[in-house]
């Protein structure tokens, strides 16, 4: 049976996607938002301006990587939960996700968790390194979970 | 609180099960827990019973297929009246709800 | 007989819109719906909407139907609840089942907004217990808070049917498969990956063939089609599941303004039929008016602002004033979420209706 595939290519925006160097310094936004839907919520609650969105309103985000301080206000605001930061610098081995997450229970700080790609196939083992409760953002959590740098392109969730 | 039946406690993000008045009713003679405010089949079906009535000419059985009263395939007798949408109202302390065959009997007259 | 300057039928985001709107401008109104609370679909939709500022992006829906509850109640219009509205007879008079008793209620002006229904889809079994619509489901797990079903395959891959399903996850469901008939999905993207990075499959040109059980679903059988949309039978596949949902689309609810006599024509971006009606949301029935998904399939977002500028244009009427610049706002509001792939779309067929309704108002 024919799947939809996310896959790596298809699903990245690429005016968005940060540059390899911009990456290695440190916190950035990953926005995975490719079509053109009527919404800009992650402009407006942006205070470094690092996204635009601009007229109308259906055009796809596009980031200032310079400006992107990967403080990840934006993650929790996409209502297509589309937005994630990664800190590449994590560890000397691991890098760390923060993604959007909105599911009970909520994972333990420590505890170790399988990642996923965008099409919930196994990659690899992690470990959440913090949890931020959802009260905090209207009700959804943001999660950061440690995993080996080279998979930084791929995971994207890890086994509820 | 019970935890064994199919209620969703716990939500990530409409949070807890609000407290509320338990209060009993009777499907096919046997006692179910309900809260008040709860509608007639969702008690139901909290309890794994998704089997509410018989048709008339087919003799299929129906369960809930719209949730809003506008199909009426929840319909079932409640409280000796046929043809209730058990979708939309609600439970009453000791109310009677019975599995309906076909078009159902009147039990009780109203009038 | 009661008689009201202007009754709105319907208290989804459409009809209590309208509401706010027409009494600010010091209209009496009365709001009729169906329900034990009003809302609309509003209360279901647990995710955060897409939008600016002015639409109230990234909010839950029924966070904003909290807003306009309050609002409704702060400028106190009347509401009548568990009232059902069927039918609207000579001289805007509406009958309606208020708690199982009839009354008639005669209106100056009337605004429909009753919204819309589900389309069903018929295979064998799927009149047993445990095949629902994914509205059906969504009211059953946000509303009622009751799971109808363990293991659920969902039939569409449209907006409703990637939503719901994210919100099956959220309630503690586990969804076997999104099945889709056509080589793409129908919705967003963004929605198709909030469930597949956990792990919920999406097969494109795939059909359910039907559903398995004696008494109550069990499980179901399907299959992909070829270019034709034929099933390709030797591939079929049996998937345990004890809930089928069916999100093929909706249909808008427009019996009311058919009886009422209103001018129809099809547009199928919007779902089917819809009422013909000018650039003010009034049919071509003077005096009735139509807002949200029964004038056309789109969003709460959309039902919002045509409900505001339906009671606007009510009380323009009534009062004999003018307020175009406000009118005009809520115009282009409308506009900028009516672009995109799926929005284009439906702005045009818009547009055709208002002048549609020109063409055949001048030849009526
Ligand atoms: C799963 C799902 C997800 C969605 N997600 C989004 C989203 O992210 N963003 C967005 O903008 N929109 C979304 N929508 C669409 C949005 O919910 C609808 O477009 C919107 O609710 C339409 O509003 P309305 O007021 O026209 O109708 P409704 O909300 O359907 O309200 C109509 C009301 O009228 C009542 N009624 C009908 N007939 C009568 C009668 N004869 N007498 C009395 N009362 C009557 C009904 O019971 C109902 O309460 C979604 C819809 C679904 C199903
Ligand atoms: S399930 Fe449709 S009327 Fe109750």
């Amino acid at each position: 049976m024919k799947e939809l595939k996310l896959g790596e290519k298809t699903y990245l925006n690429k005016i968005s996607f940060p540059s390899f160097e911009r990456i290695k310094k440190g916190s950035v936004a990953i926005i995975e938002c490719i079509e053109d839907i009527p919404c800009n919520p992650c402009e407006t609650i942006c205070k470094f301006g690092a996204i635009k969105v601009g007229f109308p309103i259906t055009s796809l985000p596009i980031l200032d990587e310079e400006k992107c301080t990967g403080c990840g206000k934006c993650i929790p605001i996409c209502p297509g939960l589309a937005i994630f930061v990664l800190n590449y610098n994590f560890s000397e081995k691991d890098c760390l996700l923060t993604i959007p997450y909105e599911f009970l229970p909520l994972p333990k700080e420590g505890e170790k968790v399988k990642c996923l790609d965008r099409d919930g196939k196994y990659i690899c083992e992690g470990k959440i390194v913090k949890v931020i409760q959802p009260e905090r953002n209207n009700m959804t959590a943001l999660v950061s979970f440690a995993f080996p740098k080279k998979y930084y392109n791929k995971v994207r969730s890890f086994k509820k | 609180m019970k935890k064994k039946d199919l209620r969703i406690y716990k939500h990530p993000i409409l949070g807890d099960l609000p407290e509320r008045k338990k209060i009993y009713i009777y499907f096919n003679g046997k006692k179910l827990t309900a809260y008040e405010g709860e509608m007639i089949a969702a008690v139901l079906y909290a309890n794994g019973i998704r089997r509410l009535r018989r048709t008339e000419r087919f003799k299929e059985v129906r369960g809930i297929f719209c949730a809003i009263g506008r199909c009426t395939d929840c319909v079932m007798t409640v409280d000796g009246i046929p043809n209730i949408r058990t979708c939309i109202t609600p439970v009453k302390e000791k109310m009677k709800i019975e599995f309906q065959e076909g078009l159902g009997k009147w039990k009780k007259k109203i009038w | 007989m009661e008689e009201k300057d202007l009754v709105i039928i319907g208290g989804g985001p459409a009809g209590l819109c309208a509401a706010i709107s027409a009494r600010k401008k010091g209209i009496d109104v009365l709001i009729i719906d169906e329900n034990l609370r009003p809302g609309g679909q509003l209360f279901k939709q647990i995710h955060r909407f897409f939008g600016s500022k002015e639409h109230m992006a990234g909010v839950r829906g029924f966070v904003i139907g909290e807003k306009l509850l309050k609002e409704v109640k702060e400028l106190g219009v009347e509401v009548w609840l568990n009232s059902i509205a069927y039918g609207i007879f000579k001289d805007k008079v509406i009958g309606v089942i208020k708690d199982g008793k009839n009354i008639l209620v005669k209106a100056k002006s009337i605004i429909i907004s009753t919204g819309a229904t589900e389309n069903p889809l018929s295979f064998p079994n799927w009149t047993l217990p445990g095949v629902m619509g994914a509205g059906a489901c969504q009211t059953m797990i946000n509303i009622h808070r009751v799971l109808p079903g363990k293991k659920v395959l969902m039939i569409g891959s449209g907006n409703v049917g990637l939503i719901v399903s994210y919100q099956l996850l959220q309630a503690g469901a586990e969804v076997v498969g999104v099945v889709e008939i056509m080589p793409k999905i129908g919705g967003y993207l963004v929605h198709a990956a909030k469930i597949k990075r956990f792990g919920v499959p999406i097969y494109l040109s795939t059909t359910i063939l039907e559903g398995v059980g004696k008494e109550e679903i069990e499980g179901a059988i399907i299959c992909p089609v070829d270019e034709n949309f034929k099933p390709i039978i030797k591939k079929k596949k049996y998937i345990e599941v004890d809930l089928i949902c069916i999100a093929v689309g909706l249909t808008p609810l427009n019996e009311l303004l058919y009886q009422a006599g209103c001018l129809f024509t099809y547009k199928g971006y919007l779902g089917g039929m819809v009422a013909l009606h000018n650039e003010n949301m009034e049919t071509t029935v003077e005096n009735i008016f139509v807002a949200g998904d029964c004038s056309g399939i789109e969003e709460a977002s959309t039902a919002m602002e045509e409900g505001k500028l339906a009671g606007i244009s009510v009380a323009e009427k009534i009062r004999g004033k003018k307020w175009e610049d406000e009118k005009d706002q809520i115009r282009k509001r409308l506009d900028d979420f009516r672009i995109g792939t799926f929005g284009e779309k439906r702005k045009l067929s818009k547009e055709e209706i208002v002048r549609e309704y020109y063409e055949r108002v001048k030849t009526w």
